[in-house]
C-alpha cells in the first residue's frame, strides 16, 4: 500500500479578476516509509497539496489517499493517524514549551510518556527550555517544538509543510537529520522545502512549478538527467557578467546561483577560448566546469 | 474527557495570561455599572433656577422657601425685571426661571386666583417637563394648605404612589440594563473573537488535523467565558446591593436560573459570530457594533420600548437583552415568579437553539 497517493487532482482559486490554478492535475504516490521531498519555490501550489492530503481543503477534481483511505470519504481516520505542521508556526505562543506538547499529546489521547522515545532526540534539545512560553523561542526551535507536537501521537505519516523555513542552516541540518531517524521508524514523511539543497536528503523528490509536477525521481536520477556541460563562472563585476553572458550568442541559459552564475552553452563542445574572448572587458574572470545539481535541473525544466 | 479537560485548561491559561484582558473582563461591569448608576442618570436634582418676585409678600415668600428647600432646586439669581429673565437664560446657568405676578397675595385672596409664570430651558425637552411638574407639584401641594380648613365644593385629590422604586432611583432600571449589556458582550464578544484567534493564528488548522470534535473545541472555548460572566453577575448584584441600595425583591434561585440561561444565549451568539468571521478584528466590529448598539438602543434599557416606531418596535423583539432586562425587573425589583415570566424564558430558550443550530450549520471542519 501507497502512504500517500494521489490522482490527477486539481484545486483552483478564484479571485475578484481571475483564476488560479494552484494544483493543476498533480498524480504522484509516496511509499510507505518514505522520505518524499515537494521542491518548488513560492506560490508553487505546495501548501495546497498539504491541506488537501491533511483533509482540510477539498480538491477541485481527482481523488486521493492516505494509509488507503480516501480523503473526503474517511477524513476523520485520516486525523487521528497523521501528523501535521502547517507552513506557519502553529503552536500556542502564550503557552509554555511544555503546555504545548501536554496539550497536543492529550488531545490525540496519548501522554507524553507514551511515546517519549519518539521524540526524546528532539525534546532533549528543548527541555531546558520547558517552561518558556511558545512565543518566546527562537525560530529553530519553534520548529522543533512544533515537530515534537505533530510526532507526539506517533503518526503513520507525517505532513511538514517547510519545516526549514526561516530557520538557521545549523538547525535545519538538525531537522533534516531528525527527519531521517524518523524514517528508520517506519514513518512516511512528506516535506516541502524551497530550498534545493535539502532535496538532496529526500528518498525521492518532486520537482512542482505552478501547481504542475516538472519531474518525480530520486535526487540522483534528476540531477542525472541534467545533460549539458555547466560552468560556473565568475568576474569582478557580476551584474554586469551577467547580462553580457544572457546577451551571448551561444548561451542557452544563465542564472545567479551563489558567488557565481551557471551558465549552459548550446553547444555540445563549447569553446571556452571563445568566450573568454567575449568577456575580455572583465576582470578577474573565472570559468569552471561544475557538477550541476538539482537547482540546475529545475531552471533546465522551468525553461522548457 | 482528558481532551476537554486539557482543552478548557488551556483557555484558562489563554485567558490568565492576558493580563489586560483580564482587567477589561472582570473591571469594566464594576467601571460600566458605576458610571450608569452615579454618573448617568436622569434625575434632576440641584438645579440652578432664577426668581422673579414683582410682589414680595407673604405667600410668595412662602413659595420661595418651599422651593428652595426641596433639594430639586437651587435658587441661583433673584431678578429684579423682566428684560433680565433672558439674559440669565442666556448666561446657561439656570434652567428655569419663576415670575410671580405684582400683588401675588391679594390677588389669591380677594381674587381668589393669582398667577405665577413658569419660563424653562426647553433645549433639554425631557428635563424641562421635569422641572415644571416638579414645581407645579409644590404649587398645588401649597395650595392645598391654604384649603385645608375650607368646604371646596368639587375637588378631585390625585395621590400618586411609585410602586417598586418609590424614590425613583434610576439605579432600578440601570442595574438590569447593565447586566444585559455586559453579559451580552463580554460572552458574545470574547467567545467569537477567542474562536476567531484559533483561524487566525494558524492553530485552528493543527486543530482540525486531530481527532478533536468540533463539539470540544467550541464547549471547551465557551465554558471559561460562562464562569467570567458568572463572577460578573455575582459583582454587579453586591454592588448594586451594597453601593445603591437596590434589594433583590424576588427570588434569587430564579434571576440566577435566568441569567444562566442569558448567558449561554449570548455565548452560542458568540459561536455564531466566529463562524461567519475570520478575523478577531471583524468578530470585534461585528460584536461591538451589531450587539452593543442595539441592546443600548433598543433593549428598552436607555429609551422606552413603547416610544419607538413600530418597525423598530418589532425589530426590538429580536434582541435577547430586552427579555433579560424585563426578567430581571420582574424578579429583582417587582418580585415577580416563574409564572410571570415563562414567557420571556421560552424566548430566550428559542433564540440559543436558533443560534446553535445555525452556528452547528456553518461550523467548518475545513478550512
Amino acid at each position: 500500500m501507497n502512504a500517500i497517493e494521489l490522482n490527477n487532482i486539481t484545486k483552483t482559486y478564484t479571485t475578484k479578476n481571475n483564476i488560479i490554478n494552484a494544483v493543476d492535475d498533480i498524480s504522484f504516490s509516496v511509499d510507505e516509509g518514505e522520505l518524499f521531498g515537494l521542491i518548488g519555490p513560492d506560490g508553487s501550489g505546495k501548501t495546497s497539496i498539504f491541506r488537501i492530503l491533511t483533509t482540510v481543503l477539498l480538491a477541485d477534481k481527482g481523488t486521493a489517499t492516505v494509509m488507503g483511505l480516501d480523503v473526503l470519504k474517511d477524513f476523520k481516520a485520516i486525523r487521528t493517524i497523521v501528523g501535521y505542521m502547517p507552513g506557519r508556526f502553529s503552536l500556542y505562543q502564550d503557552l509554555t514549551v511544555e503546555e504545548n506538547l501536554n496539550f497536543f499529546a492529550t488531545i490525540f489521547n496519548t501522554t507524553i510518556q507514551e511515546n517519549y522515545d519518539l521524540v526524546a532526540d528532539i525534546y532533549k534539545q528543548l527541555e531546558p527550555f520547558k517552561n518558556r512560553r511558545a512565543g518566546k523561542l527562537s525560530g529553530g526551535m519553534k520548529q522543533k517544538l512544533a515537530l515534537s507536537c505533530a510526532l507526539i501521537h506517533k503518526p503513520k505519516v507525517l505532513f511538514l509543510d517547510e519545516p526549514t523555513t526561516g530557520v538557521d542552516p545549523v538547525s535545519r541540518k538538525e531537522f533534516w537529520e531528525m527527519l531521517k531517524r524518523l524514517k528508520t521508524q517506519g514513518i512516511s514523511i512528506l516535506v516541502s522545502t524551497p530550498y534545493m539543497d535539502e532535496a538532496n536528503l529526500c528518498d525521492r523528490i518532486a520537482l512542482i512549478q505552478t501547481g504542475k509536477i516538472l519531474e518525480i525521481d530520486t535526487p540522483q536520477n534528476i540531477v542525472n538527467r541534467f545533460d549539458k556541460n555547466l560552468y560556473a563562472v565568475k568576474s569582478k563585476s557580476m551584474f554586469n557578467l551577467l547580462n553580457d553572458l544572457r546577451a551571448y550568442s551561444k548561451t542557452e541559459s544563465c542564472f545567479a546561483f551563489g558567488q557565481y552564475h551557471h551558465l549552459v552553452l548550446n553547444e555540445k563542445y563549447p569553446d571556452i577560448n571563445e568566450l573568454k574572448s567575449y568577456l575580455k572587458n572583465h576582470t578577474e574572470i573565472e570559468i569552471e566546469l561544475v557538477k550541476p545539481g538539482i537547482e540546475d535541473r529545475f531552471m533546465q525544466l522551468m525553461k522548457k | 474527557m482528558k481532551q476537554f479537560f486539557s482543552f478548557i485548561k488551556k483557555e484558562f491559561h489563554h485567558i490568565l495570561r492576558d493580563k489586560r484582558s483580564m482587567l477589561v473582563l472582570l473591571g469594566l461591569p464594576v467601571v460600566q455599572l458605576i458610571i450608569f448608576g452615579f454618573a448617568i442618570t436622569t434625575e434632576t436634582r440641584n438645579c440652578n433656577i432664577a426668581i422673579l418676585d414683582n410682589s414680595k409678600d407673604e405667600a410668595t415668600q412662602n413659595l420661595i422657601t418651599r422651593i428652595e428647600s426641596s433639594s430639586y432646586f437651587d435658587i441661583d439669581k433673584t431678578l429684579s425685571s423682566d428684560n433680565q429673565i433672558e439674559k440669565a437664560f442666556k448666561t446657561g446657568r439656570i434652567k428655569l426661571a419663576i415670575i410671580f405676578q405684582p400683588n401675588f397675595q391679594n390677588e389669591l385672596m380677594h381674587n381668589n386666583k393669582a398667577q405665577l409664570q413658569i419660563v424653562t430651558d426647553a433645549s433639554d425637552p425631557n428635563q424641562a417637563n421635569t422641572l415644571t411638574y416638579y414645581v407645579s407639584a409644590i404649587v398645588m401641594e401649597y395650595q392645598k394648605e391654604l384649603n385645608q380648613n375650607k368646604n371646596l365644593p368639587y375637588t378631585i385629590n390625585s395621590e400618586i404612589r411609585m410602586l417598586y422604586n418609590p424614590q425613583l432611583k434610576g439605579e432600578y432600571s440601570s442595574v438590569p440594563g447593565v447586566m444585559g449589556m455586559i453579559l451580552l458582550l463580554i460572552s458574545a464578544m470574547m467567545t467569537s473573537i477567542s474562536i476567531v484567534r484559533e483561524k487566525e493564528m494558524g492553530t485552528m488548522e493543527v486543530l482540525l488535523v486531530s481527532p478533536l470534535k468540533p463539539w470540544i473545541i467550541i464547549v471547551s472555548k465557551v465554558i471559561p467565558y460562562f464562569i467570567i460572566s458568572l463572577i460578573n453577575v455575582i459583582t454587579i448584584l453586591l454592588i448594586s446591593g451594597w453601593v445603591f441600595g437596590i434589594p433583590i425583591v424576588g427570588s434569587i434561585f430564579l434571576l440566577s436560573l435566568v441569567t444562566i440561561f442569558y448567558i449561554i444565549c449570548a455565548l452560542a451568539l458568540g459561536i455564531l459570530i466566529s463562524t461567519v468571521t475570520s478575523s478577531q478584528q471583524a468578530a470585534m466590529i461585528i460584536s461591538l457594533i451589531g450587539l452593543m448598539l442595539p441592546v443600548v438602543m433598543l433593549s428598552g434599557y436607555a429609551f422606552p420600548i413603547a416610544n419607538m416606531p413600530v418597525i423598530l418596535q418589532v425589530i426590538s423583539n429580536l434582541i435577547p437583552a430586552k427579555w433579560y432586562i424585563i426578567m430581571v425587573k420582574n424578579i429583582m425589583i417587582k418580585g415577580l415568579g416563574f409564572l410571570d415570566i415563562w414567557k420571556e424564558i421560552l424566548i430566550i430558550f428559542g433564540m440559543t437553539t436558533f443560534f446553535l443550530l445555525v452556528s452547528l450549520k456553518r461550523f467548518k471542519i475545513r478550512l
